[in-house]
């Protein structure tokens, strides 16, 4: 039986499980629901779970254990000579029987030993899915079974569906965490691997960045060189634009919306400025490459200066516009969050609003405003689309915006395009700004975080 | 005129009222909260407001400093003079009708700046200094006044915050004298503090009568009669009764004044 109709019918089984276990609930207590330690949907939902989770449990592992499970047998079953390949062969062989499993058995190709393989692949797999979906729905009916013998009055089935749903809960939760964790550890390890043909201190210093390297042995050309100083100090380049726009914009607009402008321009503004957070960067990216960067390059040269046609400018203006959501919103809230009676204290002394604003509202909410501005900035700094569109390749060291350079999240993209051997220098580099970026970026957000955290406290 | 006169001036004194109120109606949108109110308030003297919760005391008190201009839907009818002009006039600047009539709040509302920079708030957006060592002078003195120097000068610099709730609602009213007005407005300014510290301000506002007129709203009808020398009831948005202290307390003319004070409403 497919996967998603086994899911499907199992779970139409645990909702008939829930209403057997509701009737039975409301029988055992002979009508009388207030004899009943829980209500009976709580039943209900004990006996769903009962159903439920075996089943999927059973299922869960089975997805996880099947491809390996299946392997082994295919190799056990293999003719001695091809079983005993050392194991890169080995694993290349198993590729190819499972390309042609996948590809369903076309007879006469590929040779003998791979067609038996995939044979015998298919049948385990059909076996195995046979024997998942019994063993499921049994497990299920055996479930719904003993749900339904321990219903009684005195059943504590509220408490149990409590604890059983927030085990869930953290499962999840844990899930998430282990798949950061997961990630975050692939990470420093090919970095390290990165950091044995390169020197960290090469990279982090190294004021050259050009990542080509011989793919061959016997062929000639660079070595590549791994200082990641121009790459990093475009990525501040282009952050600096970006929050030069950003701030100012964002944080006035936001004085304007919380102090100044009436409700009904309020309700207008707010969710514009918020659709501009829901524009795809790629969007972004486009405007930036083909309106703004040749706009300034026009200007640029009617006004006798030398503008690149990717510039570092295009891309943070574009950027910053694109921020700008981020400071207004963080900001507006953080500065609605400043007590009336601060500002009436002000008020009452005899300043302007302007000056309330300047003096006592405003620096009231600037811990939360800094707060608001770093996460705005480690957002530029991972920000990729806009920069790979606009802002150019080219790994150039200068501080000056109208000229091409190049980002962290730009190089990790051409890096990694295109076909690659996996463990050479130029491809682990990726990782290793990878890391980096992530360090920066996690730095940044935990202080804002601690910031805001800080601020919250002290007006609750 | 007579030195006793002076400390024990009657409503019928003959000095004129620092402010003169007649026909307030006050308004939020629809909603009428004050009713044709006509009280004059007299120099150097401690007026009370007392009446139950939402009969509008609150309102009358930021009448008089316009802080009702703030709320958007709140309209303020009637003449309101203070010294002869009325504050709602057009040609009244509100920034300086502030720095003459000043208030404290309910909550101690320090900024979040240190204690000195509380103090100092009012008289730089005032300019009332023309140099560092007048406004180190002015602000020691007004936190002299409120009873609160000896307390905190050896740490001036500390955050207003870090305070005590009692200290906070001194320099709270330190931070009102500092700006030299002639009448302090008090809401409730006891309600969220305890008895020593309610103690402490009472004090402090018998103290300041001398220099100041003060309004003070309170709930507290032994506040009332300990710090005030006239009193206001206010009942449904209405002034019921007004006269001395003493007066109120022990022979109310009104049926309902009498009821509140005896605690049988409100
Ligand atoms: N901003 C406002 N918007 C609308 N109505 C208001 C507003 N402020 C006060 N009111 C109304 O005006 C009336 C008087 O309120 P006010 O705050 O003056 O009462 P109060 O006597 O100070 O009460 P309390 O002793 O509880 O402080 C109340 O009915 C209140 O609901
Ligand atoms: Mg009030």
């Amino acid at each position: 039986m497919p996967l998603s109709i086994l899911i499907a019918v199992l779970l139409t089984a645990s909702a008939f499980a829930f209403y057997l276990g509701r009737g039975r609930a409301v029988a055992v207590a002979g009508g009388h629901v207030r004899n009943l330690h829980s209500l009976p949907s709580h039943y209900g939902a004990y006996v769903a779970l009962w159903c439920a989770l075996p089943a999927f449990g059973i299922l869960a592992f089975w997805l996880v254990v099947e491809p390996a499970a299946i392997e082994s047998f295919v190799v056990a079953g293999l003719p001695p000579e091809a079983a005993n390949l050392p194991p890169d062969r080995l694993a290349l062989l198993l590729n190819d029987i499972r390309n042609l499993a996948d590809r369903g058995l076309v007879a006469g190709s590929g040779d003998q030993t791979v067609m038996a393989g995939a044979e015998h692949y298919l049948s385990l797999q059909r076996l195995g899915s046979t024997a998942l979906t019994v063993i499921a729905i049994v497990l299920a009916m055996a479930g719904v079974a003993v749900g339904w013998r321990f219903v009684s009055p005195e059943l504590r089935a509220r408490n149990s569906v409590e604890r059983t749903i927030t085990a869930i809960l953290v499962a999840s939760s844990t899930i998430a965490i282990f798949t950061t964790i997961g990630i975050v550890l692939s990470l420093l390890f090919e970095a390290a691997r990165f950091f044995n043909t390169v020197p960290v201190t090469e990279f982090l210093f190294g004021l050259e960045w050009s990542p080509q390297t011989a793919i061959r042995e016997d062929q000639v050309g660079a070595s590549g060189k791994f200082g990641a100083v121009p790459i990093f100090a475009g990525t501040m380049l282009i952050s600096a634009i970006a929050m030069t726009v950003a701030v100012p914009i964002g944080l006035l607009s936001a004085i304007y919306m919380a102090e100044y402008a009436a409700p009904r321009v309020r309700s207008v503004i707010k969710p514009l400025l918020e659709i501009l957070a829901g524009i795809p960067t790629v969007v972004y990216g486009f405007f930036a490459a083909l309106t703004v960067a040749p706009f300034l390059r026009d200007n640029g040269s009617l006004l006798g200066l030398d503008v690149a046609s990717e510039s570092a400018l295009a891309a943070g203006l574009v950027m910053g516009i694109m921020i700008v959501p981020f400071v207004s919103s963080i900001s507006d809230d953080v500065i609605t969050a400043v007590p009336k009676s601060l500002r009436e204290g002000s008020l009452g002394l005899g300043a302007t609003k302007s000056e309330t604003i300047k003096k006592v509202v405003l620096p009231a909410a600037l811990p939360g405003i800094v707060g608001g501005i770093l996460l705005a900035v480690s957002r530029a700094i991972g920000e990729t689309m806009i920069v790979v569109m606009a802002a150019g390749l080219a790994a150039n060291l200068t501080a000056n915006p109208l000229q091409a350079v190049t980002t962290v999240t730009v190089q990790i993209v051409t890096l990694l395009v295109g076909d690659q051997e996996f463990d050479s220098p130029k491809t682990l580099a990726a990782f290793a700004l990878g890391l980096t970026l992530f360090c920066v970026t996690l730095v940044l957000n935990v202080y804002a975080l601690f910031i805001v955290r800080k601020y919250r406290e002290k007006y609750d | 005129m007579a030195a006793l006169e002076m400390t024990t001036p009657d409503a019928a004194g003959n000095r004129p009222p620092k402010f003169s109120t007649k026909n307030v109606n006050v308004f939020y949108g629809e909603k009428q909260a004050l009713f044709d109110v006509e009280l004059d308030i007299v120099e150097n003297q401690v007026t009370s407001l007392i009446g139950p919760s939402g009969c509008g005391k609150s309102t009358y008190l930021r009448c008089l400093n316009r802080m009702n201009d703030v709320v958007e839907e709140c309209r303020v009818d009637g003449s309101i003079l203070l010294d002869g002009h009325n504050i709602y006039d057009r040609s009244v600047d509100v920034v300086q009708l502030r720095a003459e009539v000043g208030m404290v709040f309910q909550k101690p509302n320090p900024f979040p700046k240190s204690i000195f920079d509380n103090v100092a708030y009012g008289p730089r957006i005032h300019g009332l200094t023309s140099n560092r060592a007048e406004l180190v002078e002015l602000v020691e003195s007004s936190l002299i006044r409120a009873g609160l120097y000896e307390e905190v000068k050896d740490r001036l610099d500390n955050p207003g915050t870090s305070l005590s709730g009692g200290q906070q609602q001194r320099l709270c009213i330190a931070r009102a004298i500092a700006v030299q007005p002639e009448v302090i407005l008090m809401d409730e300014p006891c309600s969220a503090l305890d008895p020593i510290a309610t103690a402490r301000i009472e004090e402090l506002i018998d103290e300041l009568r001398e220099n100041f007129t003060i309004i003070i709203v309170t709930h507290s009808m032994q506040q009332a009669a300990r710090v005030s020398q006239r009193t206001a009831f206010f009942h449904l948005g209405k002034l019921v009764e007004v006269g001395d202290t003493e007066m109120i307390f022990t022979t109310p003319q009104d049926q309902r004044t009498q009821d509140y004070i005896t605690g049988r409403f409100g």
